[in-house]
């Protein structure tokens, strides 16, 4: 849905570290994307393609490594990870206690790291 | 040849709007306007809703309308009509709001004249949830007739809303809308979220909305 401003984003901070890093073209990029968000792999590889050309990361290859969903059940402190079709069906698998649960992780857009020559 | 390197990063991507949300935030605490992000499907009802919220407390509060509807001026007019002051942004197609586009919006209007800005996110259940636009309170609404699974559906937009108004309760009867259902299915996975049973059509709940409105300001300032 909005991967492309979101692939800007990406953009933005690669460019950014790969003059840091006075490196002249950069091989993949590592991001880690939790479960929560909607993106689309394909379709970030896609726009990124079409958005790095004429810059270093052009031709970069994505590697997207999904986050799990971790919750926190505010009863016994107990974390657990779900899948995304479980949410708001699970109790909490230690102490059965339902709907008393925070969202540990899930969420996060993170780029990790970038290989480059 | 040449060596791969291997350079950390460790960024977040949001992280710049992120950032621009929390200054938005804090600049509307120190001119003393409070903002609420109302994010909904499309014909969920979020402008009714919002013409029958400003009829109710505008003779108490100066509200702002930032319209982010795609490509239309159809409901920034209506707004006007009310008595409140409206801004439309041109979002072009795009599915929600950041913060720099809610801050041209904010700018436009002249936020520090206003109690109360409402900002109507564009009509979709997935991107706004995933950008913060420096508002102080996210409202959802579900209207009766999209079903009370959507908590299943688009979790994360349950998670991030601090009020959830179900609106159209005047089409219950035709509808197999289980609401306690809903209740349990937005309480696992938010157990704070504030439900509210709304008919902007006839008028229904709309005091007990008008008063959590009442009560967010008063502990706003």
């Amino acid at each position: 849905m909005h991967e492309l401003p979101v692939t800007e984003s990406i953009l933005e901070i690669v460019v950014k570290h790969a003059k840091q890093n006075q490196v002249s073209r950069v091989v993949s990029i590592t991001l880690e994307v939790g479960e929560l968000s909607d993106l689309e792999n394909e379709w970030l590889q896609h726009y990124f393609d079409y958005l790095s050309k004429d810059t270093p990361a052009a031709g970069a290859e994505l590697k997207i490594q999904r986050a799990p969903i971790v919750l926190k059940c505010r009863q016994c402190g107990h974390e657990f990870q779900i899948r995304k079709d479980e949410l708001g069906l699970s109790d909490c698998p230690q102490c059965g206690t339902a709907g008393d649960v925070s969202l540990v992780s899930g969420r996060q857009y993170h780029i990790k790291e970038m290989e480059a020559l | 040849m040449e060596e791969i390197k291997l350079i950390e990063i460790k960024e977040n991507i949001l992280s710049d709007n992120d950032e621009a949300a929390r200054q938005l935030r804090q600049k509307l605490a120190d001119e003393k306007t409070f903002v609420i992000n109302l994010m909904s499907s499309p014909g969920a009802g979020k402008t009714s809703l919002l013409l029958q919220t400003i009829e109710r407390l505008k003779n108490e509060l100066r509200i702002g309308v930032i319209e982010a509807d795609i490509d239309s001026v159809v409901d920034a007019e209506k707004i006007r009509q009310s008595g409140a002051a409206a801004v439309q942004l041109r979002t072009g197609g795009f599915c929600h709001l950041d913060a720099a586009m809610v801050k041209t919006g904010l700018d436009g209007i002249g936020s520090k004249d206003f109690d109360l800005i409402f900002i109507e996110n564009v009509g979709n259940l997935v991107c706004p949830a995933e950008f913060d636009t420096g508002a102080m309170k996210n409202a959802m609404i579900l209207s009766v007739p999209e079903g009370d699974d959507k908590p299943l559906k688009y979790p994360l937009m349950f998670t991030v809303s601090d009020v959830l108004l179900i609106n159209k309760t005047d089409m219950m009867a035709l509808s197999d809308f289980d609401t306690a259902a809903l209740r349990q299915r937005v309480h696992k996975l938010h157990p704070e979220m504030e439900i509210l049973e709304v008919s902007a059509k006839t008028g229904a709940g709309m005091d007990q909305w008008v008063d959590w409105i009442r009560r967010a300001l008063e502990n706003f300032s």
